[in-house]
């Protein structure tokens, strides 16, 4: 990999991305090996958005590496309440940490703020825009389960705030992949994303459904993603939605007993607990491979002049 | 502004300048867009001439824009270029065409459009210039990715 930052998942190769999974992998075998590389290496976390997983998996995995953090905490309790820039922010965190990992609610503050610093930084979420991180670790969670070329899956739910779909959808057409976008039709792709899509290859295979039924059995990966309540204007529209993108052990008997369910979390209800004991479940799986692949990510990232490519 | 070929008609009806810029060549029915690219509207007092479809020989209706005292900024001539793709720029200077050009595309049209997308980072209060890539048919934010294929003049920034 050759790059100062990760913005977006549109600037992976697919030779960066095995790059990034092949680390994961040999981290995932071995962690000991590595858990005194970046001692006394300090990552700065900001985080002005909340987050459980994406923050606590890059807390982990920099103490896994034998470094520490530096977390800005609450923006309730910072110096953005006082009305700071976030370009004045990252300029003086910089100062503090060897690589910044930054979540944001504004699309482009990722790429904003790198413009501001010289150290690595790491886009955890800017608004609705990407997730490169998120977008590594399910690419990591797809290879290990149904293999990244021949695969047919599908990404239900809110497609059109999530960033971890847009990421997701980007990264893959670095590989033989077949994508149907299932939504009900105010939560479509936005048009930004299929036009990226299709940028990359006219003839990309990407196929957008209101309903899973017909695709279901095609499917080898079936990626589910929340639909939000404040999406909707009232209550009942709502109910009445999500309630058809939920899955329970009916919908799936049309599935395919290889299938893999995914899930970026944290889920409400569209996927029934009783799934998660079944063969299809992957995504507990999944919020776990975020610390081996945010490993990866940061020794790459953090390794002196970086590491290459072929 | 005699080198105009097919301006001999519109002359009865535009009046000449003494120094400013005369922006020919417009689009038909773009005329009042450029206007709000040059942020003119009248309110300041700006003397101003406007011929809208009048025969061109290049195109088949074009508009021409005069604009008395004012010559127009590259970044002006940018923005320009996205609405009126073939308007020639002519600087006038006591009655004679000193500089005549014809506008080019750029790449990135930067600090004149503001992005539509409330969410986008350049909307906040961040010390950021706005940028904007130039697609075949629109523009798109080089921070939020967000695309812009209509009315692109609503986006200039006054």
């Amino acid at each position: 990999m050759r790059h100062d930052h990760l913005i977006t998942s549109k600037q992976l190769s697919r030779a960066d991305i095995e790059t990034v999974l092949d680390r994961a992998a040999e981290i995932d075998a071995d962690p000991a090996a590595v858990a005194d590389r970046h001692a006394n290496t300090l990552l700065g976390l900001l985080f002005f958005e909340p987050s459980t997983r994406t923050k606590m998996s890059f807390e982990t995995a920099m103490k896994r590496l034998g470094g520490d953090v530096v977390d800005m905490g609450s923006i309730e309790s910072s110096s953005v309440k006082k009305g700071e820039t976030l370009a004045d922010t990252v300029r003086v965190i910089e100062g503090y940490a060897d690589a910044l990992v930054l979540r944001h609610p504004r699309e482009g503050a990722a790429k904003m703020a790198s413009e501001y610093v010289d150290v690595p930084l790491l886009n955890a979420g800017d608004g609705a825009g990407h997730h490169p991180t998120q977008t590594l670790l399910d690419l990591y969670t797809i290879r290990e389960n149904a293999g990244l070329d021949d695969l047919t899956i599908g990404i239900m739910g809110d497609l059109k705030y999530g960033r971890t779909v847009h990421s997701l959808a980007h990264a893959l057409t670095n590989f033989d992949t077949r994508q149907h976008f299932v939504s009900p039709e105010s939560l479509q792709l936005p048009r930004e994303v299929v036009y990226d899509l299709h940028q990359v290859d006219e003839s990309a295979t990407i196929r957008e459904h209101d309903s899973l039924e017909e695709i279901l059995p095609s499917l080898d990966v079936l990626y589910v993603t929340r639909i939000q309540r404040e999406r909707f204007p009232d209550e009942r529209e709502y109910q009445k939605v999500a309630g058809e993108y939920q899955i329970d052990a009916d919908t799936l008997e049309a599935a395919s007993d290889d299938l893999t369910i995914m899930h970026p979390l944290p889920r409400v209800d569209e996927i029934a607990p009783a799934i998660d004991d079944t063969d299809y479940a992957a995504y507990f799986d999944q919020a776990h491979n975020g610390v081996p692949v945010r490993m990866a990510l940061l020794d790459l990232f953090l390794s002196e002049g970086g590491e290459t490519d072929e | 502004m005699s080198d105009d070929r097919d301006g001999d008609e519109h002359e009865l009806r535009v009046s000449k300048i003494r120094n400013g810029t005369v922006i020919d060549h417009v689009r038909g029915g773009q005329a009042l867009n450029v206007l709000a690219i040059l942020g003119i509207d009248g309110s300041q007092g700006e003397e101003v001439s406007v011929g809208m479809n009048v025969p061109s020989d290049r195109l088949a209706r074009k508009d021409i824009v005069k604009v008395e005292g004012r010559e127009l900024s590259q970044d002006e001539v940018d923005v320009l270029s996205l609405i009126a793709p073939d308007a020639t720029i002519n600087i006038v200077r006591d009655y004679e065409v000193v500089e005549k050009h014809r506008v080019e595309r750029p790449e990135i049209v930067e600090g004149v459009l503001s992005c539509p997308n409330t969410g986008c980072i350049t909307t906040g209060d961040e010390p950021v210039s706005s940028r904007f890539e130039v697609l075949d048919d629109g523009v798109r934010c080089t921070y939020c990715g967000t695309i812009v294929r209509e009315e692109i003049a609503s986006l200039i920034d006054t």
